[in-house]
C-alpha cells in the first residue's frame, strides 16, 4: 500500500475549515487510546484537557495571558517567514525587549508619570528590534546566515539578563536575591477586565494580528513580502529589494517580540527575573506555522496551544498523569493538525500496488 | 459584558467554595514543583517529603502536586489552580515562586501557603528553609583532612545567597582544620545539565584540585571524580551509588520531617505564619554515612555534627575575615540570620570573584 | 598528562555529539529537508541507548538501540513531511516536543541507575604516538565512528554518484525529478540517516559523556548541532571544525573560571555562542561560495506529478 498525493486544482475551502476538526477528532481518538493504555479514564482526561480550562472565568483569563505572547511573537514571525527570512531567535528579542522596557521602572524607579508605561512599551519594541538588527545587518551586509546568528544570540540574551538581575540591576532591598525591584504602579500594564488577570498584552496581540492581516492582504508592502518570499528574483523584477526586506521583516518581528517581552514583564511578572520566558520565542514558531502564517490563524493557534498547557495542568490534577504525558499529548495534537493541513492542498489516495498496476495497464 | 463576566466569576467562586466544602472530609495538602519529581535532586527531595506526609498522615490528608512549573505567570496560575481545587495547605518549593505565592495568598485568605527559601511572609504565608550550610561546614573539614594539596574544587550553579553561603561555610570549615586551605569555584550557570557539570568537574580536576564538591543537581561530577580517582561530596540526595569508592558524605535534603510537622499543625488548627530555618538538629537535612575516609576523619566529622546539633558550634563564628582580608566577625561573634540569608560576599580563602 | 592534553580530551568528549548530530542533519539538509527535531531524536537516542544497555548489559547493543530510536523518530518526521508534505519547521519543532515527553516516559524506570560506560578501544601502535596517541587513539567507538561518518559523508556527497543525486535533489527537486531521480525516496533515506546520527549522538551522551539517564539531558545540544550545519555552510569537514571550536571555547571558559580570572561567568559562558557567530561572519564573506553550497530547495516540499 502506498499513499499518494494529488494536487488539488485549487485550495479546498471545505478542508481549510474542516481540517482542524478532523485533526481534533483524530487526537481525541488516539489520545483517548493513549490514556486508556496508561490506565486512566480517557473521558476525564480529555475533559480536563479541552473543557475544564474553558469552563471557568479565571481560567479563561489565564488562557489569554498564556496565549498573548505566543500570538504577538507568532504574528511578527509570520512576516519574517513569509518573506523567507528565518528568524528563530525571537526568544532573545523577547528578552532584550523586556530588558530595554524595564530600564525606566528599574533604573529610574523614582520617576512616576503616566507616560512611563507607553515609553516602556516603546523601549521594549526598540530593544527587540535592535537585537534583531544584529542578524539582519549580518545577513544583509555580511552575508551571514540568520538561522545561526539569531539562535546563538538567544543564549547571549539569556546570559545577559542573568547577569543584570544578579549584578547591577539587583533589588537593593531584595536580600540579594536575583530579582529587580518590583515595578511601581505606573509601570504596570493594567488588567483589561475586572474579573481576572488578563492584561493589555492580550489586546496588543489581537490588534497586531488584525493590523498585520490587513497589511498582508491589502497593502503593497504585504504584496512585496509575499513576492520576495516566493522568489527573490521575481521580487527584483518588480523593483523590490530583498536587502530592504531583510531589514524590514527582522526589525518588525523583533519589535513585536520585544513588545511581547515587556508586556509580559510589565503585565504579568512585574519585575525582571533570571528567567522570564518558558521558551515563548520557540513555541511561537510552532504557533506561526500552525496558524498557516496567517495572522488570524495564528490567533487561533496561539489559543489552542495555550489551552493544551492549561489542560495539561488540569489533567495532572484530575487524573494524576505526569507532566511528560501531557507533553506527548501536545505533540500528538500538533502532528495531527500539521498532517491534516495536507488535505487543503492535496487529495490523499491510498494506492494498493496490484490495483495500481492494473490501472496503468488499462491506460496503455 | 463586564457585568456578565463579574456575575459569572461570582457564581464560579460560590460553586468553588461549595465543592471545596464538600471535599472537606480529607484535607488536601498540595505541592508546586519547579522540576520533575524524579529529577534525582531538588524536586525529588521535596516529593519524598510529600510521600512521607501521605505515609504518616494518609488517613487524614490527601496530597496533590504540579510538576515542571515554570517561574513567573505560570507559577501564579498553577498555585491558583491548586487553591481553587480545594487545597488547604500549599507548599511552593522554589525560591522563584515567592512573589506568585504572595499574590495568590492575598486572593485566598483562607488557604495556608508555605514558601521554600524565600523571605516574604503574610498572615497566611509561612516560609521555610534548611541550614544546608551546616552540612557544608562538615564537608569542608573533611575536605581539609582528606586533600593532599589543600585545594578543593567547587561546582556552583548560580550566584545567589544560598550558594555563596554554602561556599563560605565550606571554606570556613576547611580552614578550621587547615588555615591555608583554598578552593577553586566554577559557575556552571545551570542547576541541571549533566554534560556541563561533568565538564566543570574535569576542568577543576585538570587544574589540580584533589577533592570535589558540587551545588548542582546531577551525579555527573561524582561520576567524573570516581573515574579520575579523587574523592567527592554528594548534593541533595545520597549519591553513593554513583561513586561507591568516591563519596565521602552527602548533604541529604529531608524535608519530610518539616512537612509532616506543618501538616499536623494545619490539621489541628494550630497553623501559624512562621519563618522557620531548621538545621541538622531538626532533621531537615541529614548527612549521608561518612564513607571512604580514615576513622579519625570520620570521628572528627561525627563530633562536629554533634556539636552543630547541640548548638555548641555555629559555622559562621568569628574571627573571620572577608575575601579581601578586611575583618568581618570578631572573635566569638556569630553572623545573624539576616546577613546569611542575603549573603553576597566571600570569606577569606575563596579564589573567585562574585558578580556585583 | 599535561593540561593541554587534558583540555583537549574534554573537548573531544564535548564535541563528539555535536559533530555527529550536525553531520547527520547536514545530509538531510543537503537533500533539501530541514529537520528541526534534532534535539528530540537525540534525547530519544540517549534514553533508548541507556535503557537497552541496562537491560542487556552491553553498551554496544545500547548504541544500536540509540541509532534505532533516532531512525524511528526520523521516520515519523519523514512520514509527515515527505509523504504528507506537512510543514517541515513546525513538524521538526513538534518532534522535539514529543521526544522530550516520550523519553521522559520511557526513562522513568531508569532514573538513578548506574550507567555502564562504553569503554575506550586502544588502537595498537598508533596509541603509542606521543601526544596524539592518548588523545586520538584511546577513544571509544563512537568517537571513531564520528570521524568515519564525516569522512564517509564527504566521500559520498562529492565523490559518489548517489551523492551527486542527493545534492541534485536538494538543489532543485524539480530538475532532479525530471532526470528520473526518486526525490521522495532520496529524501527519506537522507532523513533516516540524519536520525541515525542524532540517535548515535544521544547514545554518546548517556554512555560516554555522562553514563547516566536524566530527563532533558541533551540540554539544547540538538539546537547547537543545527546551528553548526549552517556554520559549516553545508560542508562536512567544517562541521568538525565548528563542533570542536564550540567545544574548545566551552571548555576553556570553565578553565578560565577555575583559574580565577575574575570576569563574570555569564560573559564567559556566552563566549562559545559569540565565537561561532564571529567565525561564521569571517568565513561567509564570499557570497558565491556560500550560495554554491546552500541547498536551494531547503525546506521546500515536493510532490511528484503523476
Amino acid at each position: 500500500m502506498r499513499i499518494e498525493l494529488e494536487k488539488r486544482p485549487k485550495v479546498s475551502t471545505l478542508f481549510s475549515v474542516l481540517s482542524p476538526f478532523i485533526a481534533f477528532a483524530l487526537t481525541i481518538v488516539f489520545g483517548g487510546i493513549m490514556f486508556a493504555l496508561l490506565g486512566k479514564n480517557p473521558v476525564t482526561a480529555l475533559y480536563s484537557f479541552f473543557v475544564e480550562p474553558l469552563s471557568e472565568v479565571w481560567s479563561l483569563h489565564e488562557l489569554a495571558i498564556k496565549a498573548a505572547p505566543l500570538i504577538l511573537i507568532g504574528v511578527g514571525l509570520s512576516v519574517c517567514f513569509r518573506s523567507n527570512n528565518w528568524n528563530i531567535g525571537a526568544e532573545g528579542q523577547f528578552i532584550m525587549g523586556a530588558i530595554a522596557g524595564s530600564i525606566l521602572p528599574v533604573v529610574f524607579y523614582d520617576w512616576q508619570s503616566p507616560v512611563v508605561l507607553p515609553l516602556m512599551m516603546l523601549f521594549g519594541m526598540i530593544g527587540g528590534a535592535l537585537f534583531a538588527a544584529v542578524p539582519a545587518f549580518l545577513k544583509a551586509h555580511m552575508n551571514t546566515n540568520e538561522i545561526l546568528t539569531s539562535l546563538m544570540l538567544v543564549y547571549v540574551a539569556q546570559l545577559f539578563l542573568d547577569w543584570l538581575v544578579r549584578g547591577p540591576w539587583r533589588n537593593p532591598q531584595g536580600m540579594n536575591f536575583p530579582e529587580t525591584r518590583t515595578f511601581g504602579a505606573d509601570a504596570i500594564l493594567p488588567e483589561m477586565i475586572a474579573s481576572g488577570r488578563t492584561h493589555w498584552g492580550f489586546a496588543f496581540a489581537i490588534v497586531a494580528a488584525v493590523l498585520v492581516w490587513f497589511m498582508m492582504r491589502y497593502t503593497l508592502r504585504g504584496f512585496e513580502i509575499t513576492v520576495l518570499g516566493q522568489s527573490a528574483r521575481a521580487g527584483r523584477f518588480a523593483g523590490f529589494s530583498s536587502r530592504k526586506m531583510i531589514w524590514f521583516s527582522m526589525l518588525f518581528s523583533g519589535a513585536l517580540a520585544g513588545l511581547a517581552g515587556i508586556a509580559e514583564v510589565s503585565g504579568a511578572i512585574q519585575q525582571l527575573r533570571p528567567v522570564i520566558s518558558p521558551g515563548y520565542g520557540f513555541t511561537a514558531i510552532i504557533v506561526a506555522f500552525l496558524g498557516r502564517l496567517n495572522p488570524l490563524g495564528i490567533v487561533a493557534a496561539g489559543l489552542v496551544l495555550a489551552l493544551t498547557y492549561l489542560g495539561g495542568e488540569a489533567a495532572q490534577l484530575s487524573i494524576g498523569v505526569s507532566e511528560r504525558v501531557t507533553r506527548v499529548f501536545q505533540g500528538l495534537l500538533l502532528f495531527f493538525v500539521l498532517s491534516c493541513d495536507t488535505l487543503i492542498h492535496y487529495r490523499i489516495r491510498l494506492v494498493w500496488e496490484r490495483f495500481a498496476a492494473t490501472k496503468t495497464e488499462e491506460a496503455h | 459584558m463586564k457585568k456578565l463576566l463579574v456575575a459569572l466569576a461570582t457564581t464560579a467562586a460560590v460553586l468553588g467554595v461549595v465543592s471545596a466544602a464538600s471535599a472537606q472530609e480529607k484535607a488536601k495538602v498540595c505541592f508546586v514543583y519547579v522540576g520533575s519529581k524524579t529529577d534525582g535532586g531538588w524536586t525529588q527531595a521535596h516529593d519524598i517529603g510529600r510521600q512521607q506526609v501521605e505515609k504518616e498522615l494518609g488517613d487524614k490528608v490527601e496530597t496533590q502536586f504540579l510538576e515542571n512549573v515554570p517561574e513567573g505567570p505560570d507559577a501564579e496560575r498553577a498555585i491558583e489552580r491548586l487553591a481553587r481545587s480545594g487545597c488547604g495547605l500549599i507548599f511552593t518549593t522554589s525560591f522563584g515562586f515567592m512573589d506568585a505565592t504572595i499574590k495568590i495568598a492575598q486572593k485566598f485568605p483562607d488557604v495556608k501557603f508555605e514558601h521554600a527559601t524565600g523571605y516574604k511572609t503574610a498572615p497566611n504565608v509561612a516560609t521555610y528553609n534548611s541550614r544546608f550550610y551546616e552540612g557544608r561546614y562538615i564537608q569542608g573539614q573533611i575536605a581539609a583532612k582528606m586533600s593532599q594539596k589543600g585545594l578543593a574544587g567547587y561546582i556552583a550553579s548560580f550566584p545567589i545567597p544560598e550558594v555563596v553561603m554554602g561556599i563560605n561555610s565550606f571554606v570556613i570549615g576547611a580552614r578550621s582544620v587547615n588555615p591555608d586551605f583554598k578552593i577553586k569555584v566554577v559557575w556552571a550557570n545551570t542547576w541541571f545539565d549533566p554534560g556541563k557539570e561533568a565538564d566543570a568537574a574535569k576542568a577543576l580536576i585538570d587544574q589540580g584540585v584533589d577533592i570535589l564538591t558540587q551545588h548542582t543537581d546531577t551525579t555527573a561530577p561524582m561520576q567524573v571524580a570516581a573515574e579520575r580517582g579523587i574523592k567527592a561530596f554528594g548534593q541533595a540526595s545520597d549519591m553513593i551509588a554513583a561513586g561507591p569508592q568516591t563519596q565521602l558524605t552527602a548533604i541529604v535534603d529531608t524535608w519530610g520531617a518539616y512537612y509532616v510537622k506543618r501538616t499536623q499543625a494545619f490539621l489541628d488548627g494550630k497553623w501559624e505564619s512562621t519563618s522557620s530555618w531548621d538545621g541538622l538538629k531538626d532533621g531537615i537535612l541529614t548527612m549521608a554515612p561518612y564513607t571512604n575516609m580514615p576513622d579519625d576523619v570520620k570521628a572528627m566529622a561525627e563530633a562536629t555534627e554533634a556539636k552543630i546539633k547541640s548548638g555548641e558550634l555555629k559555622p559562621f563564628t568569628g574571627p573571620l575575615n572577608k575575601q579581601d582580608g578586611s575583618p568581618w566577625l570578631k572573635e566569638g561573634e556569630t553572623a545573624d540570620d539576616g546577613t546569611l540569608l542575603g549573603m553576597n560576599f566571600y570569606v577569606e580563602g575563596v579564589d573567585d570573584k562574585l558578580p556585583q | 598528562m599535561g593540561i593541554v592534553e587534558a583540555i583537549l580530551l574534554s573537548v573531544i568528549t564535548a564535541a563528539t555529539p555535536l559533530v555527529l548530530a550536525a553531520a547527520g542533519e547536514l545530509v538531510a539538509e543537503r537533500s533539501g529537508v530541514l529537520n528541526l527535531g534534532v534535539e528530540g531524536m537525540m534525547i530519544m537516542g540517549a534514553v533508548s541507548a541507556f535503557a537497552a544497555t541496562q537491560i542487556t548489559g552491553s553498551p554496544y547493543i545500547g548504541v544500536l538501540a540509540g541509532i534505532g530510536a533516532g531512525v524511528l523518530f526520523a521516520l515519523l518526521f519523514g512520514f509527515l513531511t515527505l509523504t504528507l508534505v506537512a510543514n517541515q519547521v513546525a513538524t521538526g519543532l513538534a518532534l522535539t516536543l514529543l521526544g522530550l515527553g516520550v523519553s521522559g516516559m520511557l526513562g522513568e524506570g531508569f532514573l538513578g541507575m548506574q550507567g555502564i560506560k562504553l569503554q575506550p578501544i586502544t588502537i595498537p601502535l598508533l596509541s603509542q604516538v606521543p601526544f596524539l596517541g592518548p588523545l586520538l587513539f584511546r577513544q571509544d567507538a563512537i568517537f571513531y565512528l564520528s570521524i568515519a561518518v564525516v569522512a564517509g559523508i564527504h566521500w559520498f556527497l562529492f565523490r559518489s554518484r548517489a551523492g551527486l543525486k542527493l545534492r541534485a535533489v536538494g538543489d532543485s527537486h524539480a530538475s532532479a525529478h525530471a532526470l528520473g531521480v526518486d526525490v521522495v525516496r532520496t529524501r527519506y533515506l537522507a532523513v533516516l540517516f540524519g536520525g541515525a546520527c542524532a540517535g548515535l549522538a544521544g547514545a554518546q551522551l548517556s554512555l560516554v559523556y555522562t553514563p547516566q539517564w536524566v530527563e532533558n539531558m541533551s540540554a539544547g545540544r540538538g539546537w547547537i548541532a543545527l546551528a553548526l550545519v549552517v556554520f559549516a555552510s553545508w560542508r562536512p569537514w567544517r562541521v568538525v571544525a565548528g563542533g570542536y571550536l564550540f567545544g574548545a571555547v566551552s571548555i576553556s571558559q570553565l578553565h578560565a573560571q577555575a583559574f580565577g580570572i575574575g570576569i563574570p561567568s555569564q560573559f564567559l559562558s556566552s563566549l562559545p555562542y559569540l565565537a561561532t557567530i564571529i567565525v561564521l561572519i569571517l568565513i561567509s564573506h564570499n557570497r558565491r561560495m556560500t550560495l554554491i553550497n546552500t541547498p536551494a530547495s531547503l525546506g521546500k516540499p515536493f510532490v511528484p506529478d503523476r
